[in-house]
């Protein structure tokens, strides 16, 4: 492929082969010399006292070599941390400990760790030691939590609100006094468990003779990953080294550390030998983050012509039973900010309680309070659509910010970097005929049929993020990240990501930016990733921020090699540097392109490092480091649409068609952009019709495992036809936004509006998630549609 | 997910094999495609002390024909009989039943006399050797036996085999003159490859003129304790007319007599007892189609 047409092009995902032949590195696959294997026993109770533990006989098993106890670790470990209070917000960080000491707060909670010489011994040791509870009564629902008298998970945190947050702009009293038309409604946006293929897992390495310990996790941030390992186990930054090599999704569940691994990386010290310690798949849906999980009390404003005035959200939020590293951040900063969504609505308000529950803790997945926020703009515009008469298709055109009014200030204090909304929806109106399939889906009804369209325009705010902004918000560090780019003297290329892939592709995209600025062939550039020995300090993957931000910095590093190397060029040429131009992998003196160097032979010079080579006092070498800080958030948007039809005896939804309009600005790689889509509008989907993570009264996870957590197959899924338009980020070097999680994010209502405005006929409003079979059903029957 | 310490023996023959049962006792336990013992094994809610691999036995995996029956061994591979010519001719119901179960990897490895021993109501087998009125071969070191589909299944995860024995084969009566007589299996699941919300198995065989109902059998999945016969339903069929009426009638006797529970996550019981209805229906129609039956 011409070097210069690498950007933008289709390259196939140079991280596949290896991936789907079986040789790539995941968590399990690290095997060291005497490894030993850690279990963690962990609580049947959600809530109860540590009466005694007794692991004597655990001790004596064959292979054990040793059983620890939140008591045996005492201070050797500090309680696990919350890296976002928010600012402004009244967050209460309670102490969590990696294993319980005299207290367990959800069914899964660690109380004892085994490391035996196979993971069967470890097994049965964990059989053999007997704990004592003392059962206390448990509380699951955010809402039962705050009230007075619920069961208290800690001390420090007085009536479980562990957060309380509250934003606003403009005159929402105002609003809603002079609205011609008031919505209310409760929305529920339920529990979901991140459904990485790889559970979590880590193995631990300790060197005596250098005092380093080297670590085998599965991580988003290795780097993020070490310093919070650092903050828990003491172990100083430097003595510690995270390799993280291919990671089988994480969806969120990945950005945060937790007290196990802190727990494998004391053991190894500990007990000189390296540990191993990787979840079952239950062990992974008791004990690793679950998502969303909000009660949502919503009331809009709006005129009889459409226009909406208003906006005012009122949300509990279950946080579990511990606040996990991103937890407070979730629920606040990146879900209240982007309420309006794609309208401008000058009256927003939002007050966001979030509670301490005896349930496996909530964290980001996979677009992190965004979806939650989407979905209660979403819905509720097809509410007042239906309530006001008028399409929900004009209702959106009426609101949505013009084109020409970016960059755009919300009343949340977002500054909306560019977005041509309309031009995002037309072109999916187009798709679906959207006139014809109304007048088509009434004929249907008309035949009896239970069909019906949804729309969702959405806005997701990304490419996180500005540090300053980050920082402001309370976030322990910022957002920025890094990038060496090393020229060598052959001119192949060697690029350090601080970022880390693992499923979105940037293997390959980041070596087509890089081929594409250094004007080299793609195949002699090496990404590398996942290493805090060898990258320089990054902050990791998530929050849609690998592409625009991580690649921000490679361009940033690429373009100031470049500028060396105009530098060394012109010294070779004996020309001046401004004489200089760069393309396609060569310097040249303008006008005469016959007279020029390559980058090859510009880094053989630099590297040579004589005086005919480099001109006098220049460093050496032809490599940069560049830290992206970027100027501001990135905001993709666009339009889904979706189709729906009912099985009236049976209540099943089926997706007849699905349609979506992505903007994510300039493309690196379409194919990589549409995978991207194609994967969230799954999970979306998913979380509309399927997926909920169900607690009993006692707090057991009845959705423990697969056979119970219902993740849709490719047989449930519709056939996608994805599209896109292209509005450049204007900030960004290359005009980049994420794309990561917009799928997630714009399809779940997209899915739920279809299914209500099926049902609308009957008076239906509003269902909450997920869309069962059997609770359609039920409305079917209420309504007298079916027996 | 790691069992607990086991003996493993693998025979070679079925004489082999029951008298290792006989000489191991109840600590014992058959492997076969391992798709429901294992996972038991690995949760340590099954913790056998001896494993007895049958999967070494040749003779117990096939799919013939002999007079009036098809027998099928016990240790037949789901895939096996949802790809075999033989039984998508004969059998319409068996090899629908089997495509309908888990995964691609779960049909490749599990048996069908793995999923009937096994005895999860949610099996989708259990009907279908219900509504064909099959019978089962078992074998201990003592003797052979035959048990009939309404004596086969004792309770949940209980079935008449006893831990001594092994079962060998499932003998299904060939349908009544091919072209008059089909099958059909329905299946109400949340996603793919997902145990039975309801399931419902038909076996009919029409009249000559395709007028009447002449042999109707139903298999009921997930509504009740074990797979069910629909017996109601298959009484408010037999020497009526073909009709939407009559199929109507069995749909309500079906959900009459079936024993649904709540289950928080596939739905309720009444749920379940209306999905036994319209699934029954549903299978009715097709199968009565397929048999020839016109104005269904
Ligand atoms: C992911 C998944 C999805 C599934 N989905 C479905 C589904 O949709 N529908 C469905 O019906 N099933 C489903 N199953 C179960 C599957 O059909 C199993 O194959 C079946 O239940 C057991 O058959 P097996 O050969 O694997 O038996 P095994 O697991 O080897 O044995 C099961 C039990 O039967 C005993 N046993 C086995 N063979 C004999 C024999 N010949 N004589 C005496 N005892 C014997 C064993 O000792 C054991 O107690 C699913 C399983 C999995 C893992």
């Amino acid at each position: 492929m011409a070097v210069s047409a690498i950007f933008g092009a289709k390259v196939n995902r140079r991280e596949d082969p290896r991936l789907i032949s079986g040789t790539g590195t995941y968590a399990s696959d690290v095997a060291l010399a005497n490894m030993a294997y850690a279990a963690f026993l962990r609580s049947p109770h959600a809530h109860a006292k540590i009466k005694r533990i007794d692991a004597e006989k655990a001790k004596k098993l064959p292979g054990v070599v040793t059983v620890l106890t939140g008591k045996d670790i005492g201070s050797k470990l500090n309680p696990v941390p919350c890296a976002w209070p928010v600012t402004g917000a009244d967050v209460k960080i309670p102490k969590y400990y990696p294993i319980a000491v005299d207290r367990v707060r959800y069914v899964g909670d660690p109380v004892a760790v085994v490391v035996a010489t196979s993971p069967y011994e470890a097994a049965d040791a964990l059989d053999a030691i007997v704990v004592e509870y003392d059962p206390l009564p448990a509380v699951i629902l955010q809402e039962e939590a705050m009230k007075k008298g619920a069961p208290l998970l800690y001390e420090e945190v007085p009536n479980n609100i562990a957060l309380h947050w509250k934003i606003g702009g403009g005159n929402v009293s105002d609003a809603f006094s002079n609205a011609e038309v008031t919505i209310k409604e409760r929305f529920v946006n339920q529990r979901l468990q991140p459904t990485a293929i790889e559970t979590r897992g880590a193995t631990a390495q300790y060197d005596p003779s250098t005092g380093m310990l080297t670590m085998w996790v599965t991580t988003q941030n290795p780097h993020v990953h070490r310093l919070l390992l650092t903050l828990m186990t003491g172990i100083p930054e430097q003595k510690l080294r995270i390799i993280s090599k291919d990671v089988g999704g994480g969806f969120g569940s990945k950005i945060p550390c937790y007290g196990p691994e802190a727990v494998v990386a004391l053991l190894a010290k500990e007990t000189g030998v390296p540990i191993k310690w990787v979840e079952d798949r239950h062990e992974n849906y008791v004990a690793t983050i679950h998502g969303r999980d909000h009660v949502q009390y919503v009331e809009l404003a709006g005129k009889k012509d459409g226009t909406i005035t208003g906006l005012r959200v009122k949300v509990y939020s279950n946080l579990g039973a511990w606040l996990s590293t991103a937890a407070p951040g979730v629920p606040t900063i990146l879900f209240g900010l982007i309420l309006p969504g794609a309208y401008k609505i000058p009256n927003v308000e939002c007050e966001v309680y979030g509670m301490v529950t005896n349930t496996t803790g909530i964290d980001a997945y996979r677009g992190a309070g965004r979806p939650e926020a989407t979905y209660i703009i979403e819905r509720l515009v097809d509410i007042f659509a239906h309530k006001i008469g008028m399409d929900p298709a004009e209702v959106r055109l009426k609101n949505f910010i013009p084109k020409d009014k970016f960059p755009y200030n919300t009343a949340t204090g977002l500054a909306y970097d560019s977005g041509n909304y309309e031009g995002a929806l037309f072109k999916a109106l187009g798709m679906v005929s959207y006139d014809n399939l109304r007048r088509e889906l009434q004929m249907l009804r008309s035949e009896g049929k239970l069909v019906g369209v949804g729309i969702s325009s959405y806005v997701e705010v990304c490419g996180l993020g500005p540090s300053s902004v980050v920082r402001s918000t309370g976030f322990a560090l910022g957002l920025w990240e890094s990038a060496i780019v090393r020229v060598h003297p052959s001119g192949k290329v060697s690029v350090f990501t601080g970022g880390h892939p693992h499923g979105q592709g940037e293997e390959t995209t980041f070596a087509q930016i890089t081929a594409s600025e250094l004007g080299v062939l793609i195949d002699d550039v090496e990404v590398i990733h996942g290493d805090t020995d060898r990258i320089p300090f990054g902050m990791g993957t998530y929050g849609s921020r690998t592409t625009p931000v991580a690649g921000g910095s490679i361009v940033i590093a690429c373009r100031r090699i470049k500028d060396k190397g105009k530098k060394i060029a012109a010294h070779l040429l004996e020309a001046r540097e401004e004489d200089v131009q760069f393309d396609s992998g060569k310097f040249f003196v303008t006008g005469v392109p016959g007279v020029s160097k390559t980058l090859a032979e510009v880094a053989w010079a630099s590297y040579g490092a004589g005086s005919n080579e480099i001109p006098s006092g220049m460093e050496p070498g032809l490599e940069s480091t560049a830290f992206y800080d970027p100027p501001s958030f990135v905001f993709p948007f666009g339009t889904h649409v979706c189709q729906v039809e009912i099985d009236k005896e049976s209540g099943q939804v089926k997706i007849k068609r699905y349609v979506a309009v992505d903007d994510c600005g300039k493309q690196v790689n379409p194919m990589i952009v549409e995978g991207q889509v194609h994967g969230g509008i799954a999970q979306g989907i998913a979380q509309a019709l399927w997926e909920e993570a169900v607690y009993d009264e006692h707090g057991n996870l009845l959705t423990g495992t697969l056979s119970e957590y219902a993740v849709p197959t490719a047989v449930e899924l519709p056939k996608y036809e994805t599209t896109s338009t292209e509005t450049p980020s204007p900030h960004h070097p290359l005009g980049l936004k994420g794309v990561g999680e917009t799928g997630t994010i714009a399809s779940t209502p997209a899915v739920v509006n279809a299914v209500c405005d099926a049902l609308s006929p009957y008076g239906v409003e509003n269902i909450d998630m997920p869309l069962r079979s059997d609770k359609i059903w039920r409305i079917l029957k209420e309504k007298g549609i079916s027996k | 997910m790691y069992p607990k310490e086991f003996e493993y023996a693998s025979p070679t023959s079925l004489g082999e094999a029951v008298a290792l049962l006989k000489k191991m006792g109840p600590d014992a336990k058959v492997l076969a495609g391992g798709q429901s013992l294992v996972p038991l094994m690995k949760f340590r809610l099954a913790s056998p002390k001896y494993l007895l691999d049958i999967n070494g036995i040749s003779n117990l995996e096939y799919i013939k024909e002999n007079g009036k029956f098809i027998s099928v061994g016990a240790l037949t591979r789901h895939h096996s009989l949802e790809r075999s010519e033989l039984v998508k001719q004969k059998l319409g119901l068996f090899s629908e039943t089997a495509s309908w179960i888990g995964d691609p990897q779960v049909r490749n490895n599990g048996t069908i006399g793995g999923s009937l021993v096994h005895s999860d109501p949610a099996g989708d087998w259990g009907s279908a050797i219900i509504a064909s009125r099959a019978l089962l071969k078992i074998q201990s070191a003592r003797r052979e036996r035959i048990v009939d589909s309404d004596h086969f299944f004792k309770d949940t995860f209980t079935s008449a085999v006893a831990p001594n024995e092994i079962l060998t084969e499932i003998r299904v009566p060939v349908p009544p003159d091919g072209g008059r007589s089909a099958g059909a299996y329905e299946k109400l699941e949340r996603k793919a490859g997902d145990f039975a919300t309801v399931g419902v198995g038909v076996q009919l065989t029409l009249s000559r003129n395709r007028k009447t109902f002449e042999q109707a059998g139903i298999g009921l999945t997930s509504l009740g304790p074990t797979n069910l016969r629909g017996k109601k339903a298959e009484k408010a069929l037999v020497g009526k007319n073909v009709s939407l009426e009559t199929i109507e009638e069995a749909g309500t006797a079906v959900s009459e007599e079936v024993k649904p529970t709540d289950d928080v996550l596939r739905g309720s019981a009444e749920y379940k007892r209306a999905m036994a209805r319209v699934f029954l229906k549903r299978a009715l129609t097709r199968a009565a189609r397929k048999a020839g039956a016109s104005g269904v």
